[in-house]
């Protein structure tokens, strides 16, 4: 195998390009966004968010087929129209919000799955559940870019508030008035990037390129910084040889991209410096202060 | 530091606080005065933290009213319990010192050469200078005390609120943080302190709030921790019940 190998799928085939630009972009916004819901410990709810998202797609698909606008709307809508529902039982009843959001993403799950069999066939199921990152055409690339841009100006926006939020939300109640706007708004652009992320890896795997990448990055680094900027590397690096994987052994794509990302992590569990399984028990000196 | 505006006052006017309906606290009517340095104590439940939550506006009460003169509420100076806290975020002690400046940078506001030496500075006086660029979980529960007073510091605020500053503290590191306190009321600020430890009180503390869900005492600290008062205090009905049936005291709680 040479280098050439590495790249010649990509020069020779739009399809490959595209897929290969449209992930790469969803690594830059998806990765931070897992390194925040990480350190929340909220990977749960970016893992419910992404299933709740499906209903709404799929009656956007009922009213107007497989057209972007229509689902994209759906999907934001259904997505935040769940975030706020499963926040209400935590608030207003005695469930935990983990439970409530379990049940919400299953009452979800079931009820896209429904809706789309209602029109559409087993194909169009699975595009919308595991995505088709090789179908990607120029209006979803835009799309997708489009939400990427938003998003990294607004986490640079809230970026400071949204770090306060996290260590000390009751400072941050004081100082700034209320916190609850900060949350909000990220809850919203995580919505935004489920749903750009959907196009390309399905509304099951999108959130694979936010969780795993940013998991990985943990047992390497310490500091926030470096952990949002090597969640970003191995995200694009699991696109990159995800999609070479597919492409040389014929894989489905998406679920090669996620597995790639998987097997970083797997072996960053395992041999990462910091906190890794087998690292940790290694004899080692330590220092005298 | 900025010259400090007249020192600050709290007036509770029969105010109630808790959560969903019953009551933490109930029926508080007391003032505090203007620089003055001040404990609150009292019993496990006994409304304590709840105090002081109503005081910052994280709680709204739920009758009466809190008054505050001398101090917006977003410049009261807040010391959370640590386990309020999530500190396996991995942010250096150096940013986490540095929110203290809040109310001149705001949340998008750059930071200048002054700012990063007053956090240095502040660092320093809480005795961990060279600690900046250590993350939060790398800390022991004294070191982090001393990381949130060194915020506290640089939040410049006329009323400074307590809460447990020395749980599970060691002597030694009270006796520093003791001396901030001191300075803070040298300086004419009003602070306002949840306290276990009854002979720090006794020995720092010039005036005491004893508390048991209802005031019980207030004022100065050898009047008010008598072995009457304390005793009273131990017997509260503890806790929460719920088909306790409603206040008729005084007025009744807003709903």
């Amino acid at each position: 195998m040479s280098p050439f190998d590495l790249v010649q799928p990509f020069a020779d085939f739009a399809f490959m390009r595209r897929a290969l630009v449209g992930t790469l972009i969803l690594s830059v916004t998806a990765a931070p966004i897992g390194v925040f819901l990480l350190l929340r410990r909220l990977s749960l709810t970016g893992d419910a968010m992404a299933h709740a998202i499906l209903p709404g797609a799929a009656i956007g698909y009922l009213l107007a087929g497989l057209n972007i606008y229509a689902m994209s709307i759906g999907a934001v809508g259904a997505g935040l129209l769940i975030a706020l529902a499963a926040s209400a039982v935590t608030r207003l009843t005695p469930l935990r919000e983990d439970a409530s959001l379990a049940c919400f993403y299953l009452i979800s799950l079931a009820l896209g799955v429904t809706i789309v069999s209602l029109k559409g066939s087993q194909l169009d199921l699975m595009h919308l559940l595991f995505g088709s990152v090789l179908a990607l055409d120029d209006t979803t690339i835009v799309f997708i870019a489009f939400v990427c841009s938003v998003t990294l100006v607004v986490l640079a926006v809230i970026w400071r508030a949204l770090v306060l939020e996290c260590i000390d939300p009751a400072f941050l109640r004081v100082v700034g008035g209320q916190g609850a706007w900060v949350h909000l708004t990220f809850m919203v652009i995580m919505v935004l990037n489920l749903v750009a992320g959907y196009q390309a890896l399905g509304t099951l795997l999108s959130v694979g390129l936010m969780m795993l990448p940013a998991a990985t990055a943990r047992f390497w680094t310490r500091t926030l910084g470096a952990l949002t900027f090597l969640a970003i590397a191995s995200a694009m690096m699991a696109a990159f040889a995800g999609l070479l994987i597919s492409y040389y052994l014929s894989l489905p794509s998406g679920p090669a991209i996620i597995l790639v990302a998987g097997s970083f992590y797997l072996i960053s569990v395992l041999f990462g410096p910091v906190g890794g399984i087998v690292t940790s028990r290694l004899p080692s000196r330590h220092r005298i202060a | 530091m900025t010259a400090l505006p007249a020192s600050a006052t709290i007036k509770f006017v029969n105010a109630t606080i808790g959560y969903d309906r019953h009551p933490a606290v109930h029926h508080i009517s007391t003032e505090i005065r203007a620089g003055s340095l001040s404990a609150i104590v009292g019993p496990n439940g006994a409304g304590k933290s709840t105090l002081l939550k109503a005081v910052v506006g994280l709680l709204r009460p739920m009758g009466g009213h809190i008054e505050i003169g001398g101090c917006a509420r977003r410049r009261i100076a807040y010391l959370p319990q640590q386990a309020d806290l999530e500190r396996s975020f991995p942010l250096p002690v150096f940013d986490f010192v540095a929110m203290g400046l809040w109310h001149r940078r705001g949340p998008f506001g750059g930071f200048r050469r002054a700012d990063d030496i007053a956090v240095a500075e502040a660092l320093g006086t809480v005795g961990l200078a060279g600690f900046e660029r250590r993350t939060l979980n790398t800390l022991s529960g004294g070191q982090m005390q001393r990381v949130l007073f060194a915020r506290l510091s640089l939040q410049d605020s006329p009323l400074i609120l307590l809460d447990e500053p020395f749980n599970a503290i060691d002597d030694r590191t009270v006796e520093d943080l003791m001396a901030f306190v001191l300075r803070w009321r040298d300086e004419g600020r009003t602070v306002l302190a949840v306290l276990h430890d009854l002979a720090d009180v006794r020995t720092y503390f010039p005036e005491t709030l004893l508390i048991a869900r209802r005031l019980v005492a207030h004022g100065p600290t050898r009047d008010v921790l008598t072995p009457g008062n304390l005793s009273q205090a131990r017997h509260m009905t503890e806790a929460w019940i719920d088909a306790a049936p409603y206040c008729d005291d005084h007025h009744t709680h807003a709903a």
